[in-house]
C-alpha cells in the first residue's frame, strides 16, 4: 500500500481498520518530506520523532481495540501561523524565530484529539502578508509544477506541501484569498470557509476580522473530512459562531442537478489570463452539463474590493502586530548606547495610569525604550510587514480614520449587501480564482501593487464573512494549473464542498500530480 | 454658584471636573479566566490571553460588565442597549498587546449625575457624570531607581484587570468639594460591591482637570488653561493639590496674563511630600491612539431584562440609606450621614443595636462615643469587633432599668471588651448590685453628719458643692448611682432646715 497515493479519507479507513499502520503511513510522508523538500521549501519545521511516536502510539491503541479518532493517523502540516505547544510557531517571520507557545491552536487542539499526527510546520508569507509567498523570513517556497515559479501565498508551503505528496492534506488560513489562491497555483482544492465557522484561537492574527482557517488537500471530500474536526463553536473565540456542525462528508454526494450558479461579468475583465478565462470558461461547461444553470449576476462593488481590503487589513494587522515589540518575547535587538544593564537595589512601581497613555518613562525617540522598540521592530520585520503596519498605522491616524478606515467599512457593508443581493438569485457564484497561473519568482516582488491584484478575485469573500473554495479546472499549455473558485452565502459549507465534489466526480484535474522525482 | 468669586483672598472660581478609574471586584479578569487578586507573586496570574502572546483572543466577562452596569444606574446613568469595544493603541512595555480594549465612542453608559451634600450645609453641589465605560487595567512597570531609566520589571498580574472609567463634567467648585465628592462616590461603589476602591492597591485612581475663571473689571471672564493633575495618591493629596494649583495658576495668570486655548492642556503631576505639582515632561508629540472597534469581540447589547436583574442586586445606596436611617430611628441626618459614612456593615449593627435598645438616639451616641471610637483605636472591622449588639444592648437596657449610669456602663463595656465576658459575668464581677433606697439613705445621712462644711455651703445656697458628698458616696458604695445621691443629700439637708 503506498500512502502517497492515497486519499485523506481512504487514509484514514486503512489505518482504521488496520490494513495500514499509523507509523508506516507517517514514514512514508517524512521520506518524501526529506526527499523533495529542499527543492521546495514548504516546510519551517519538520516534526518527525514526536509524530512517529504519536502515530505508534495510535497503532497501539487500535491493536487494544481501543476506538479511534475521526482522522486516525492521518498526517497533516499546519501552516505557521498556527500556535503548536510541541513546535516553534514563527509566521515566518524574523520576529518569532524560535518563539514556542505555551498552547495549542484551537484547531491543532482539534486535530490532535482527532488522531491526526501533525507532521510539521508549512512555510508562508510573514505573518501571512503577501500573495507568493516569496514575503518569508525563511526563504521562498517553489511551486511543485515548477520550481522556478512561485506557489502563490500565504499559504504557500501549505498548498505547495499537499500538491508535492509530502502531506495528504494541510491547514491554512485565508485573510484575502491566502488558502484559495496557493490552492489554484498549486493544483490542489483549499476552502476557506465562513466568518467564525473555525475558531481563530491560536491562530497568530493578521487581520481579525477577515482571517479564516480552512482545509487544504487534494479533493473537496478530503476538505470536508477535516472540516467535521476543525469546524464548530468555541467559546474562547468570541466570533466563532455556534452554529452545529454538519457531516460534510454525508453530504457530498447530493447531484448539481437544478443548482444555481452566478458568473459575475467583471471576473472576466482586463487582466485575466487568456489560458485562465479558457479553463474557467470550460468549468462553466461541465457544471451545466452536470444540469445545473448559469446566470449572470452582478457584484457592483467587487470593484473597490482590493482597495477596500488593503485599507482594512493593515489598519487591523498595524494594531494586531504592536505586540511585536522585543518587550516580551520574540526578537530584541541588542541594548544600544542609551541603556545600562547593571542592576540597582530597589525599584520603585509607577503610578497606576488611569485611562491608560504611557508612562512615565517612555521618553523621547531617543530614549532607550523607544530605541528598543525601533530596533527590535525594524530589526525583525521583513519589507512588506513593514509597509502594511505603516500603511495601517497611517489610515487610522487622527485626521485620516474617517477618510480611509470609516469609508473602508461602509464599503465593505456595500460589498457584502452585493452578495447577500446576488444569493437570493443564485445559489453560489462562480469564477476565476486568480488572474493568471502561477508566475515566476521575483516576477512581482518589485510591484507591490501588481503583487496585491492577484487576490482581486478572493478578497471579496472575505470582506463579506462569507465561504469560498478553489480547486483545479485545467492546465495551461505550459502545464501550470488553474484555479476555479465558488463562493457561497454564509454557512453554506456543505454545498460549496457538495458543488466541488460534484465537479471532481466529473473530472481528473484534482488528480494529477506534479512530476517531481524523489 | 460662585462661592469664591470676588473674595478677596480667591477672586476667582474654580472650575473642577474629575477622572476616576476603579477596579471592579470580580474574580477574573475582564477577557480571560485569570485571578484579579491583589498581591500575589509577579507574573503568576497570567494566560496566553492577558499576556498578549501571538493567537490568544479575549472572550467578555459578563459579570464584570454587570457590575460596571451596576455602577453607572448607581450613578443615575443612561445605559447604552448596544455598545462595543475599541482598541487604544500605544507601545508601553506594561501594555502587552500593545493595544488597551477600552471603549471609544459608544461607551456602555452617559449622563449620569451624584450628588454630594455637606452634612454641615457648606455645600451641596450635584456633579453631572459624562460618561462611564468599561476597558482592561495594564499591568505595572518597577523602575530600578538605581540604574536610572535603563531597568524596567514588568509585572502583568494586573493587565486584564476590569477598570470603569468615570468622567465628571466640570461641575465641582472647590478643593473640598472635589474631596467630598470623591468620598461620596467611593461610598456609593463600597456599597454597592462595584469595587474595594482601595487606593493604595490603585484599584481607585483620581486624575483632575482644573482651571480657573476670573472675573474682570469690565464683567468678562478669564480663563485659564486647563491643567490636567495626575499622580495624587489619595483624597487628602486630590484636595491639597487643587489648592496648590489654583493659587499656581493664578499666580501664572497674574504674571503671564495666559488663558484657556493660547496653550495647549498641561499634564503636571503632584509632589506630595513637596506639597507641589510639576510639570511633567512633554512627549514630543501629541498621543493619537488610533482607536478602532475591536475586531476579535462582539457588539454588547444589554436588554430590559438584564437592566431589571442588576437593579433587583443594587441594595440601598448610600443617600437613600441616609433618610432610611434618620426616618426609622428618629435621629438627625448628620448622625445618619456619620453612620452611613462607616459603611454597610457598620450601619448593619446599628440597626441591631437599636432594634434590639429600642432607641436609635441612644444606640446611635453610644455607636459614635463608644463602638467606633474604640473600633478607631483598636482597628480592624466592625465584623471584627469582639463586643456585639446584643452586649452593647444589654449594658444599655441596664442604664434604663437605672442598675446603674452611664459612665458605669461604659466601664462595662471596657471590661466586656477587654475579658470577652458576657455583660452579666462583669457586673457580677464588678459586685454591682442595684443600691435600694434605704440602704442610700443611711449612706447620705452618714456622709451628711461627717462633712458640716459642705452642708454649711450648701445651705448657704451653693448646691454645686453637694459634688464633693457624691465623690465619697462612691468611693464607700462604688455602686451607687450619682444622681440618687445628690438627690436625696439635698433633701436630707433641706430637712435639716
Amino acid at each position: 500500500m503506498q500512502p502517497l497515493a492515497l486519499s485523506a479519507v481512504d487514509l484514514v479507513a486503512a489505518v482504521q481498520q488496520g490494513e495500514l499502520s499509523a507509523v508506516a503511513c507517517a514514514e512514508a510522508f517524512f521520506d518524501r518530506i526529506a526527499a523533495v523538500d529542499g527543492r521546495i521549501n514548504a516546510f519551517l519545521a519538520v516534526n518527525r520523532e514526536a509524530a512517529v511516536a504519536q502515530a505508534a502510539a495510535i497503532d497501539a491503541r487500535r491493536k487494544a481495540g481501543k476506538p479511534l479518532g475521526p482522522l486516525a493517523g492521518l498526517p497533516v502540516a499546519v501552516k505557521d501561523a498556527l500556535c503548536t505547544a510541541d513546535l516553534p510557531t514563527t509566521c515566518a517571520s524574523k520576529m518569532l524565530e524560535g518563539f514556542r507557545p505555551p498552547y495549542d491552536a484551537d484547531v491543532v487542539a482539534r486535530l490532535r484529539r482527532a488522531d491526526a499526527v501533525i507532521v510539521g510546520k508549512t512555510n508562508m508569507d510573514e505573518f501571512a502578508m503577501g500573495g507568493s509567498n516569496e514575503n518569508s523570513a525563511f526563504g521562498a517556497v517553489h511551486n511543485p509544477w515548477d520550481l522556478t515559479r512561485a506557489p502563490g501565498g500565504s499559504s504557500g508551503g501549505s498548498a505547495a506541501c499537499v500538491a508535492a505528496d509530502m502531506a495528504p492534506v494541510a491547514i491554512g488560513s485565508d485573510t484575502g484569498g491566502s488558502i484559495r489562491q496557493p490552492a489554484g497555483l498549486c493544483g490542489i482544492t483549499g476552502f476557506k470557509p465562513t466568518y467564525g465557522r473555525i475558531s481563530r484561537r491560536g491562530l497568530v492574527a493578521f487581520a481579525s476580522s477577515l482571517d479564516q482557517i480552512g482545509p487544504m488537500a487534494r479533493s473537496a471530500a478530503d476538505c470536508a473530512l477535516l472540516m467535521e474536526t476543525i469546524a464548530g463553536h468555541d467559546p474562547g473565540d468570541a466570533t466563532s459562531l455556534a452554529e452545529p456542525v454538519p457531516t460534510y462528508t454525508s453530504l457530498l454526494n447530493e447531484p448539481l442537478q437544478g443548482l444555481r450558479i452566478g458568473r459575475v461579468a467583471e471576473h472576466f475583465g482586463a487582466g485575466l489570463d487568456p489560458e485562465v478565462a479558457a479553463g474557467v470558461e470550460a468549468a462553466f461547461e461541465t457544471l451545466k452539463a452536470a444540469g445545473a444553470t448559469i446566470h449572470d449576476v452582478e457584484l457592483p462593488h467587487a470593484k473597490y474590493g482590493i482597495p477596500t481590503y488593503y485599507l482594512i487589513a493593515p489598519c487591523e494587522a498595524s494594531s494586531n502586530l504592536a505586540r511585536y515589540d522585543g518587550a516580551h518575547y520574540g526578537h530584541r535587538a541588542e541594548p544600544g548606547k542609551g541603556h545600562r544593564a547593571e542592576t540597582g537595589k530597589g525599584y520603585r512601581a509607577e503610578t497606576g495610569r488611569g485611562g491608560g497613555g504611557a508612562g512615565e518613562y517612555v521618553g523621547g525617540f531617543d530614549s532607550p525604550l523607544v530605541e528598543m522598540y525601533c530596533r527590535s521592530r525594524a530589526e525583525g520585520f521583513g519589507p512588506e510587514v513593514k509597509r502594511r503596519v505603516m500603511l495601517g498605522t497611517y489610515a487610522l491616524s487622527a485626521g485620516y480614520y474617517d477618510a480611509f478606515y470609516a469609508k473602508a467599512l461602509r464599503v465593505r457593508r456595500l460589498i457584502q449587501r452585493d452578495y447577500l443581493e446576488a444569493f437570493t438569485k443564485v445559489d453560489l457564484i462562480a469564477g476565476p480564482v486568480s488572474p493568471t497561473p502561477a508566475f515566476k519568482l521575483g516576477e512581482k516582488t518589485g510591484d507591490p501593487l501588481a503583487m496585491y491584484l492577484v487576490d482581486m478575485y478572493t478578497v471579496g469573500t472575505n470582506l463579506a464573512g462569507i465561504g469560498g473554495i478553489s480547486f483545479p479546472c485545467g492546465f495551461t499549455a505550459g502545464g501550470l494549473p488553474i484555479g476555479f473558485q465558488l463562493q457561497g452565502p454564509a454557512l453554506a459549507e456543505s454545498l460549496l464542498l457538495r458543488a466541488a465534489h460534484g465537479y471532481q466526480q466529473l473530472t481528473d484535474w484534482h488528480t494529477r500530480r506534479p512530476a517531481l522525482p524523489a | 454658584m460662585t462661592a469664591h468669586a470676588n473674595s478677596a483672598a480667591e477672586p476667582y472660581t474654580i472650575v473642577i471636573g474629575l477622572e476616576v478609574h476603579v477596579q471592579l471586584q470580580t474574580k477574573t479578569k475582564l477577557f480571560c479566566g485569570c485571578s484579579t487578586t491583589f498581591g500575589s507573586p509577579p507574573n503568576t496570574q497570567v494566560c496566553p490571553t492577558c499576556l498578549g502572546l501571538p493567537g490568544s483572543l479575549p472572550v467578555m466577562n459578563r459579570q464584570a460588565f454587570d457590575l460596571a452596569l451596576r455602577a453607572a444606574l448607581a450613578l443615575d446613568c443612561q445605559i447604552a442597549r448596544f455598545t462595543k469595544w475599541d482598541r487604544k493603541n500605544y507601545f508601553y512595555p506594561d501594555l502587552p498587546k500593545g493595544y488597551q480594549i477600552s471603549q471609544y465612542d459608544l461607551p456602555f453608559s452617559h449622563s449620569g449625575q451624584l450628588e454630594v451634600v455637606d452634612p454641615k450645609g457648606a455645600f451641596s453641589r450635584r456633579v453631572r457624570i459624562t460618561r462611564v465605560h468599561l476597558e482592561e487595567d495594564a499591568g505595572k512597570s518597577m523602575h530600578d531607581e538605581a540604574a536610572g531609566t535603563a531597568d524596567t520589571r514588568i509585572d502583568l498580574n494586573r493587565a486584564g484587570t476590569p477598570l470603569c472609567e468615570i468622567v465628571s463634567e466640570p461641575d465641582l467648585r472647590s478643593p473640598q468639594e472635589a474631596r467630598a465628592w470623591l468620598n461620596e462616590l467611593k461610598l456609593l461603589l463600597v456599597y454597592l460591591g462595584v469595587s474595594d476602591c482601595n487606593m493604595q492597591e490603585g484599584s481607585l485612581r483620581v486624575d483632575a482637570n482644573v482651571n480657573l475663571h476670573i472675573p474682570r473689571g469690565d464683567g468678562t471672564v478669564a480663563k485659564t488653561p486647563i491643567v490636567e493633575i495626575k499622580n495624587m495618591n489619595s483624597f487628602r493629596s486630590v484636595e491639597r493639590a487643587l489648592i496648590y494649583e489654583a493659587a499656581r495658576q493664578f499666580e501664572e495668570w497674574q504674571a503671564t496674563g495666559a488663558e484657556l486655548g493660547s496653550a495647549p492642556k498641561q499634564t503636571r503631576g503632584w509632589d506630595d511630600p513637596a506639597g507641589v505639582t510639576r510639570g511633567q515632561r512633554a512627549k514630543e508629540e501629541s498621543s493619537d491612539y488610533r482607536y478602532f472597534p475591536e475586531p476579535d469581540l462582539v457588539p454588547v447589547t444589554v436588554s430590559e431584562e438584564q437592566l431589571a436583574a442588576v437593579r433587583g442586586e443594587m441594595g440601598e445606596p448610600p443617600t437613600v440609606l441616609r433618610q432610611a436611617l434618620a426616618d426609622r430611628w428618629t435621629i438627625t441626618p448628620y448622625d445618619a450621614d456619620v453612620l452611613v459614612n462607616q459603611g454597610r456593615d457598620l450601619v448593619a449593627y446599628f440597626e441591631e443595636l437599636a432594634t434590639l435598645a429600642k432607641d436609635g438616639k441612644v444606640a446611635s451616641n453610644w455607636m459614635q462615643q463608644d463602638v467606633l471610637r474604640t473600633l478607631n483605636e483598636r482597628g480592624g472591622t466592625i465584623g471584627e469587633f469582639p463586643v456585639r449588639p446584643a452586649a452593647v444592648a444589654d449594658i444599655l437596657g441596664r442604664i434604663a432599668l437605672g442598675d446603674f449610669d452611664t459612665s458605669r456602663g461604659r466601664e462595662i463595656f471596657a471590661a466586656v471588651l477587654e475579658s470577652g465576658k458576657t455583660v452579666a459575668d462583669v457586673v457580677a464581677s464588678l459586685g454591682i448590685a442595684a443600691v435600694d433606697d434605704a440602704e442610700l439613705e443611711s449612706l447620705c445621712r452618714e456622709l451628711i453628719a461627717a462633712n458640716p462644711k459642705i452642708v454649711a455651703d450648701v445651705q448657704g445656697g451653693k448646691e454645686q458643692a453637694a459634688a464633693g458628698l457624691i465623690g465619697q458616696a462612691k468611693k464607700k458604695n462604688p455602686n451607687v448611682n450619682p444622681g440618687k445621691v445628690r438627690a436625696m443629700c439635698l433633701t436630707l439637708i433641706k430637712q435639716l432646715g
